[in-house]
C-alpha cells in the first residue's frame, strides 16, 4: 500500500520493484468536484496524482487544460484555496502540484515550499522552469523535502539528458512529443524514443506524459517507460461534466491496461 | 556601462533569463550560438546592412519639427522609423532574424503580433526569403487592425487568431510559443520585441541598435551635440531599446512612455512570464493581469527585462499617458507637421505635450517608431 507521506519517488520505485507500471493522472485543481475526482482516481489505482494549479498563461498546455484553467480562474479560485483543500484531503497516494513558475515566484520560494509541505504535497512540476533556471527553487524545495520533477524533452541533447535525470526527483517526466499537452489520435513515435533514452541514463522512475490519452497508448508507451502521466483525456471528462465517476472509470481502464503488459 | 552583452543565462542585472519549457532550451541555445557567430561575421553583417539599405530604405532620416517645437516650447526632432519599408522600426529586427533563421536552415517563421506591424514585417521577410509564415494575433486585435491582417495575408502569411485570455498580444505570444514547442525543428520563432527568453532580448536589441547608432551620428551632424532628452514609447520596448542604445553612454536623459493601462514599470511587480523575469502587471497570486490600451502594439502587461534593469539602476525613467492624451497627440503631430504617427509613438509625444513645461528650451529626440495608416480606421471611429 502506498502512503501519501512516503514521497513520490519512494512510492513509484516500490511499484516498479514489484514489477508494476506507474500511473499518474492529472486533475485540474479548483475544478468543480475535483477533490472527489482525486479520491476516485486514487481508489481506481493511481500511483501518484498530479494536481494542476491554474495559471493565466499556461504556455505548455493545449486547449483542454487551458479551458479547465480558465473555468477555475474565472471563479476566482486562488492557489491558496487549492492548497488548503488538498491539505484536508484524506487520501493515501503521494501528490504533486503542477503549475507555472510565476505562481511559485509570487508566493516566494520558501513560503511556497513550506505550504506544499503543510498540505502534504510531495512534489512540484513546473514546466516553464528548466534545469538551467531551477537551482534556486530546487535548493529551497529540498529543504522542505519537496521533490522537483524535471522534464526530459525529445529535443534534449545527449549531453543534457543525464544531468536532467540526475537532478530530477520523484520521477523523470519524459515529454512524449514535440508539442503542448493534449490527447492525440496516435502515440507519437517519439514517446518510446525519449523513454528509452532516459532509461539508458537513469535508474529513477521514467514516466512519459504529453500525448498519452488512451489505455492502448498508455500500454504501448509503458512497454518502454516505467509508466505514464495522463492529463488532458482526464480533464476532458471533467469538462464534459462526467465528474469523479467518469474519471474513476477511465483511471480503472488505464490501470487495467498497464497491469496487463 | 549599460547595454552590454547580458550575463550568462541572459541576465540584465537581476532581470531576464530562460524560463521556458525544456523542449525549447536547445533551440534557444542554438539560436544564441548562431546569433553570436553571425553577429561577428562580416559576411552576415554586410548582407544585413545591404538589405537594410536596399530593401528597408535605411538610413531613416531625422526631421526637425519647427511648428511642433513652437507649439511645445522645446526643440523636437523625430527619428523617422515610420519611413522604413512596412512602416515601422519592426523591419530591422525581422530582417536580422529571418536572415539568421535562413542561415540556421529553418524554413518556417512563427510570429506574434499586437498592432500587426511586427506581423506585417515578418510576413514581408518570409515573402522575401521564400519562407513559410504563421502569425498569431489576438482576436480583439484582428478586429481593430483589419488593414494589417489583410496586408499579412496578401504577403502570403497565415494569420491565426489567439482566442484565449484577453485575446490580445499576450495571448498571441502564448500561442506562438505553443506553436514553437511543436515545430521547433524546422521553425524559427521570430519574436517581435526585446522580451522572451534569452537570447531574444539581447538579439532583438542588437538588431535595433541601428536606430540609435544612426540617430546619434545624425544628431552630431545637425546639432553638433546629443539631445537633452531621448524618448520613445514602450510596450515590450524594442524601438525604445534601439534608440536608447545610441545614447545610453551620453548625458542624454532617456524616457520611455507606457500606456497608463499597461504601465509595467510603475504598477508591475517582478515576475516570470513569456520566458523572462521582469516587471509584470499581476495579481497577488501571480496571475497576469490584462493590459488595457487604445494601442494594440502597447497592449502588453509586461516589459522587456533590459528596461526593467534600466529603470532599476535609474538610467532611464518611465512615464505613462492616458488614451485620451494619446488621441490628442495623434492629431497634434498630424496637424503641425503633416506626419500621421502610429498610436504607439503618439504615446511619447503625448508625454512631451503634457510635460512641456519641464521640457521648456530643451532638445528632445523622439523615436517615431511607425506611421499611422494602420490606425486610421480606428481613429475615424474615435474622432467621428
Amino acid at each position: 500500500m502506498m502512503s501519501r507521506h512516503e514521497g513520490i519517488e519512494a512510492a513509484l520505485t516500490k511499484k516498479i520493484q514489484q514489477g508494476g507500471k506507474c500511473l499518474v493522472p492529472y486533475i485540474t485543481g479548483g475544478f468543480s468536484g475535483y477533490l472527489e475526482t482525486i479520491s476516485a482516481a486514487a481508489d481506481a489505482g493511481a500511483d501518484a496524482i498530479e494536481i494542476g494549479i491554474p495559471f493565466s498563461d499556461p504556455v505548455m498546455d493545449g486547449p483542454t487544460i487551458q479551458m479547465a484553467n480558465d473555468v477555475v480562474l474565472s471563479k476566482g479560485i486562488t492557489p491558496e484555496r487549492i492548497l488548503n483543500d488538498i491539505a484536508s484531503l484524506e487520501i493515501d497516494v503521494p501528490l504533486a502540484i503542477m503549475t507555472y513558475y510565476n505562481v511559485v515566484y509570487r508566493y516566494g520560494l520558501e513560503r511556497f515550499a513550506a505550504e506544499l509541505k503543510e498540505s502534504a504535497i510531495s512534489g512540484a512540476i513546473l514546466p516553464d522552469l528548466p534545469l538551467l533556471e531551477a537551482k534556486p527553487w530546487m535548493d529551497t524545495a529540498a529543504k522542505s523535502s519537496i521533490e522537483t520533477i524535471l522534464f526530459a524533452a525529445p529535443t534534449t541533447t545527449d549531453e543534457q539528458l543525464p544531468e536532467i535525470c540526475e537532478n530530477s526527483s520523484g520521477f523523470v517526466y519524459a515529454v512524449g512529443l514535440l508539442g503542448v499537452t493534449g490527447a492525440r489520435e496516435e502515440l507519437a513515435s517519439s514517446a518510446q524514443v525519449i523513454a528509452r533514452r532516459c532509461k539508458e541514463v537513469t535508474d529513477k522512475p521514467v514516466l512519459v506524459g504529453v500525448g498519452i490519452g488512451t489505455p492502448k497508448q498508455a500500454q504501448e508507451v509503458a512497454k518502454v517507460s516505467d509508466g505514464c502521466i495522463v492529463g488532458s483525456a482526464i480533464v476532458q471528462r471533467l469538462l464534459d461534466g462526467g465528474g469523479a465517476e467518469s474519471v474513476g472509470e477511465f483511471v480503472t481502464e488505464l490501470r487495467t491496461a498497464l497491469d496487463t503488459i | 556601462m549599460a547595454m552590454n552583452e547580458p550575463t550568462e543565462l541572459g541576465r540584465f542585472g537581476k532581470f531576464g533569463g530562460m524560463f521556458i519549457p525544456e523542449t525549447l532550451i536547445p533551440a534557444c541555445q542554438e539560436l544564441e550560438i548562431a546569433f553570436k557567430q553571425a553577429w561577428s561575421s562580416t559576411d552576415f553583417r554586410k548582407e544585413l546592412d545591404d538589405l537594410l539599405h536596399d530593401y528597408a530604405g535605411r538610413p531613416s532620416p531625422i526631421t526637425r519639427c519647427d511648428r511642433l517645437s513652437e507649439e511645445l516650447g522645446c526643440q523636437v526632432i523625430l527619428k523617422r522609423e515610420d519611413l522604413n519599408h512596412t512602416g515601422s522600426h519592426k523591419i530591422n529586427n525581422v530582417l536580422g532574424q529571418a536572415l539568421l533563421a535562413k542561415r540556421m536552415g529553418k524554413t518556417r517563421l512563427v510570429a506574434e503580433t499586437g498592432a500587426g506591424q511586427h506581423g506585417v514585417a515578418t510576413a514581408t521577410a518570409a515573402a522575401l526569403f521564400g519562407m513559410e509564415c504563421v502569425v498569431y494575433m489576438g482576436e480583439v486585435d484582428i478586429e481593430r487592425q483589419a488593414l494589417n491582417v489583410f496586408r499579412m495575408r496578401l504577403l502570403g502569411a497565415e494569420v491565426r487568431p489567439a482566442v484565449s485570455g484577453s485575446r490580445t498580444l499576450k495571448d498571441a505570444i502564448n500561442e506562438a510559443m505553443r506553436d514553437w514547442v511543436a515545430t521547433v525543428e524546422d521553425s524559427h520563432y521570430c519574436l517581435g520585441s526585446v522580451m522572451g527568453p534569452h537570447p531574444y532580448p539581447w538579439m532583438v536589441r542588437e538588431f535595433h541598435r541601428v536606430i540609435g547608432a544612426e540617430a546619434y551620428s545624425q544628431c552630431m551632424d545637425v546639432l553638433d551635440r546629443v539631445p537633452d532628452v531621448v524618448t520613445a514609447c514602450v510596450g515590450g520596448g524594442s524601438n525604445a531599446i534601439g534608440i536608447f542604445s545610441g545614447f545610453v553612454d551620453t548625458e542624454a536623459e532617456l524616457v520611455g512612455v507606457e500606456p497608463a493601462g499597461g504601465a509595467a514599470i510603475e504598477r508591475g511587480i517582478p515576475g516570470v512570464v513569456h520566458g523572462s523575469l521582469s516587471y509584470i502587471l499581476q495579481d497577488e497570486w501571480g496571475q497576469v493581469l490584462e493590459a488595457e490600451s487604445i494601442s494594440a502594439g502597447l497592449d502588453y502587461p509586461g516589459i522587456g527585462p533590459e528596461h526593467a534593469h534600466l529603470a532599476d539602476i535609474g538610467r532611464a525613467r518611465y512615464e505613462k499617458v492616458t488614451d485620451a492624451e494619446v488621441i490628442e497627440a495623434f492629431q497634434l503631430l498630424s496637424r503641425t507637421e503633416g506626419i500621421i504617427p502610429a498610436l504607439e509613438p503618439a504615446h511619447a509625444l503625448a508625454w512631451m505635450s503634457r510635460d512641456r513645461e519641464s521640457l521648456s528650451g530643451k532638445t528632445v529626440l523622439l523615436n517615431l517608431s511607425g506611421r499611422g495608416d494602420k490606425d486610421a480606421m480606428q481613429m475615424m471611429e474615435v474622432l467621428g
